[in-house]
């Protein structure tokens, strides 16, 4: 079991509501991001001098920009819907913690500077001035919340907690108080073209080690192949998946599925992260700088369409937001959506007979589902309403022989995020990201207990970095979280190519490629 | 008493004026600030047909809080159905001549006045006796409920032990459309009752009562699920695109 400097909760049986204790998170806020990580965003580098002035002018452009942060400031109605649905209220009782909690932060600063009531009566109405110590409980709580919407979903007038959050993000970046692990990251996206900083040269080694590692293991030549013009399809994934446990297992699923469609495929070193923080940060400008790195991308090599790897946020900014962002795709291929998630590719492969599937290969798991927050709230996979839900069900379905779900209250719509979304996957908030995880483990520990399963399977890097570090704080192991396209990758069986026997060397034929493309 | 009459009408008319202006101005404001990327909670409907019937159901039976908190749900669906049925029982006194409809739903107008003070009592219990709920509530919103149940009540009272002259308040309400006073019953429960109603119309642009225009403007509700077969785009964005 890791060791822990704070106390790991207790899970139970069956889920409980916490009592309110105040101030318990209170001392969590992640590391301030420095000037150098500020200025490439276009961030002042540090706390400006007319901070308090500046911070409420942005609030206000915030408000003639988004219809969502207006509406959702003025509509509560403390109802309390969204008290208990927090997952990290769940697990850490700060009542900053409920959603309505984390709104009334910025609420009580709107009502203060932008509503007769709050201007006229602050204490009747609980309006406050934007004073040092608000602005300490915004970078501590802001900073505490993942943006997965679970509490949107039972609020009356659908109020989203993210929202908030990515303004109260935004305020502060505009005033130097940025966050340093997200603000880092998106700079390394537009120095090196993802979020781990990996550059082209090591992207190259890395596929040509997978390539050699699929032929000792299958004897068929499965292509990985990066910068390819005049591929078909461009698959744009996180960076974990090209080396982090459990994504790589994933990123193999994806290579042999893509050989069993027949199409030609590549990845992109211009565009080698589907991640885009910019939405962690809430700054339009920023995610769209991101976004539009795919677009050159994919006029550069010239492919008819766009497949996504298995990320959860990266598929709310592609399902949801790339149209808005990059398009219009009218160049690609108009019989198919774009961008495609991999998912659909693959369950359309399975629904079409052409994917060779041995079940029993997966024999030695039994598995259980996690919905990842933002695939299953803020976006869609096929034609239908839920497909997000059904899908990655029906492809586990189609390879494995042992699945069960976890609690209906916990899945689907109502799925837990699994505490580390949202831009707050750094080890400077380790205590969060353990006591959020806390509804998610209760769930899985059930099933574990009842229905001896041994994996979780997701579909998003973040949920799989997070669980595979935080697995052990309760008493699991890390390696029990597993990537969909790893159990598509067991099952599959591949079809030999006749150019397997003459081009017995997968790396010199895409070195060739790239010759040709010179 | 021709003071408390020109009093009570032109109260009235402030009222009337801050309401419908201050509700129009926030409509508009709304209306007018856009929403710049699709952000539905899904599962969400893929065409407009849908959002109306996920709209209706959210305005009518409350689905999403349904599925939040039973109790909540119960008591704020008791209150705010039996407020809708009594405000439309208090038609008759505002319409010349009554239509059928209103005049069938009188006796039922009276039970909703109960639902509606259960509702309330449910709802104020809840801020006193769920320690979340007792957290997150402000003074305003203790007093938000205090103006509603004192409305409730002494309407109840108007209706069962201090009778008024129901026939005049009438005349009264429906001179003040063509700017007639003719003279108000000067009962006190009445009195107080008609201020309560005003001081409720004139916050309502001011207060949490925005959530009834807010809740058709909530783009996580109202918005289609179809980002990919149609490209969203809104003016600011789209300045971003000019070089």
């Amino acid at each position: 079991m890791a060791k822990a400097t704070f106390k790991v909760p207790t899970l139970c049986q069956y889920p409980q509501v916490p009592p309110v204790t105040p101030g318990t998170m209170a001392h969590s806020s992640p590391f301030l991001s420095k000037p150098e990580f500020q200025a490439p965003l276009g961030f002042p580098g540090e706390l400006v001098e007319n901070w308090q002035e500046r911070a409420i002018e942005k609030m206000g452009e915030l408000l003639t920009r988004y219809r969502s942060l207006r509406v959702y400031l003025d509509s509560c109605v403390k109802c309390g819907a969204c008290t208990d649905k927090c997952h990290y209220f769940l697990g850490t009782q700060d009542p900053k913690n409920m959603p309505v909690g984390r709104q009334d932060l910025m609420r009580k600063v709107y009502r203060r500077y932008f509503t007769s009531a709050g201007r006229l009566f602050p204490k009747l109405v609980g309006a406050e001035d934007f004073t040092k110590e608000v602005l300490d409980d915004w970078y501590s709580y802001f900073h505490q919340c993942s943006q997965c919407r679970r509490c949107s979903v039972f609020c009356p007038y659908g109020i989203d907690t993210a929202e908030v959050s990515m303004a109260a993000r935004e305020i502060m970046d505009a005033i130097g108080v940025g966050q340093k692990y997200c603000n880092e990251i998106i700079g390394k996206v537009y120095k090196i073209g993802n979020n781990l900083g990996l550059p082209g040269p090591a992207l190259i080694d890395t596929l040509e080690g997978l390539e050699e590692d699929v032929f000792d293991d299958t004897g068929v030549h499965v292509r990985y192949p990066i910068d390819q013009v005049g591929a078909e399809v461009l698959f744009v994934t996180p960076s974990a998946d090209f080396f982090a446990e459990p994504h790589v297992d994933g990123l193999i699923g994806y290579g042999k599925v893509m050989h069993e469609s027949g199409l030609t495929w590549t990845f992109s070193s211009l565009a080698s992260e589907a991640a885009n923080f910019g939405l962690f940060i809430g700054s339009y400008e920023n995610m769209r700088k991101v976004a539009l790195r795919i677009r050159e991308a994919a006029i550069q090599l010239k492919v008819k369409r766009i497949v996504f790897g298995e990320c959860g946020h990266a598929w709310r900014v592609g399902y949801s937001f790339l149209n808005s962002l990059a398009g219009p795709w009218d160049f690609l291929d108009p019989r198919y959506p774009v961008p495609q998630h991999i998912c659909e590719f693959t369950y359309d492969l399975i629904q079409q007979g052409r994917l060779t599937l041995d079940k029993s290969h997966n024999d030695d798991k039994v598995l259980t589902f996690h919905d990842s927050c933002n695939v299953a709230r803020a976006s869609r996979m096929g034609d239908t309403p839920g497909g997000q839900f059904e899908i990655p069900r029906a492809i586990i379905r189609a390879t494995c022989n042992h699945f069960y779900d976890m609690d209906e209250e916990t899945i689907r719509d109502r799925t837990f995020c699994c505490g580390g979304g949202g831009g707050l996957l750094t080890d400077d908030l380790i205590e969060l990201r353990v006591k959020g995880a806390k509804p998610r483990m209760e769930a899985l520990n059930n099933v574990i207990q009842e229905k001896c399963v041994t994996h979780m399977v997701a579909i998003c890097a973040i949920c799989k970095s997070q669980f595979t570090k935080i697995l052990p704080f309760y008493g699991m192991e890390m390696d029990q979280v597993i990537s969909l396209h790893q159990l598509v990758s067991n099952a599959i069986i591949l079809t030999p190519r006749d150019d397997d026997a003459d081009d017995d060397d997968g790396a010199q034929g895409r070195a060739d490629d790239e010759d040709d493309a010179q | 008493m021709p003071f408390l009459t020109e009093l009570y009408a032109y109260v009235f008319y402030g009222a009337a004026l801050v309401f419908v202006s201050g509700l129009t101005y926030k409509v508009v404001q709304y209306t007018l600030t856009p929403a710049p990327l699709k952000i539905p909670t899904t599962p969400a409907p893929t065409a407009r047909g849908g959002v109306v019937l996920r709209m209706t159901r959210e305005v009518v039976l409350f689905e999403s809080l349904f599925r939040g908190n039973k109790w909540t749900w119960m008591f704020g669906w008791l209150f705010h159905f039996g407020l809708f049925l009594v405000t439309l029982r208090h038609l008759r006194y505002f319409l010349n001549p009554v239509p059928a409809f209103i005049e069938f739903i009188q006796p039922f107008g009276v039970y909703a006045g109960f639902a509606m003070m259960i509702g309330l009592a449910g709802l104020w219990a809840r801020r006193f006796l769920v320690d979340r709920v007792r957290y997150i509530s402000a003074c305003a919103d203790h007093l938000m409920l205090a103006l509603l149940f004192l409305i409730g009540a002494s309407g109840l009272m108007i209706h069962f032990l201090v009778h008024t002259d129901i026939v005049a308040v009438k005349t009264f309400i429906i001179g003040l459309y063509r700017f007639t006073l003719n003279p108000l019953p000067a009962d006190p429960v009445l009195l107080f009752h008609l201020a309560l109603v005003a001081g409720l119309m004139v916050i309502f642009p001011y207060s949490k009562l925005l959530h009834a225009p807010g809740l058709f403007f909530s783009p996580t509700r109202n918005q289609v699920d179809n980002p990919r077969e149609r490209r969203h785009l809104v003016a600011w964005a789209s300045r971003l695109e000019r070089p």
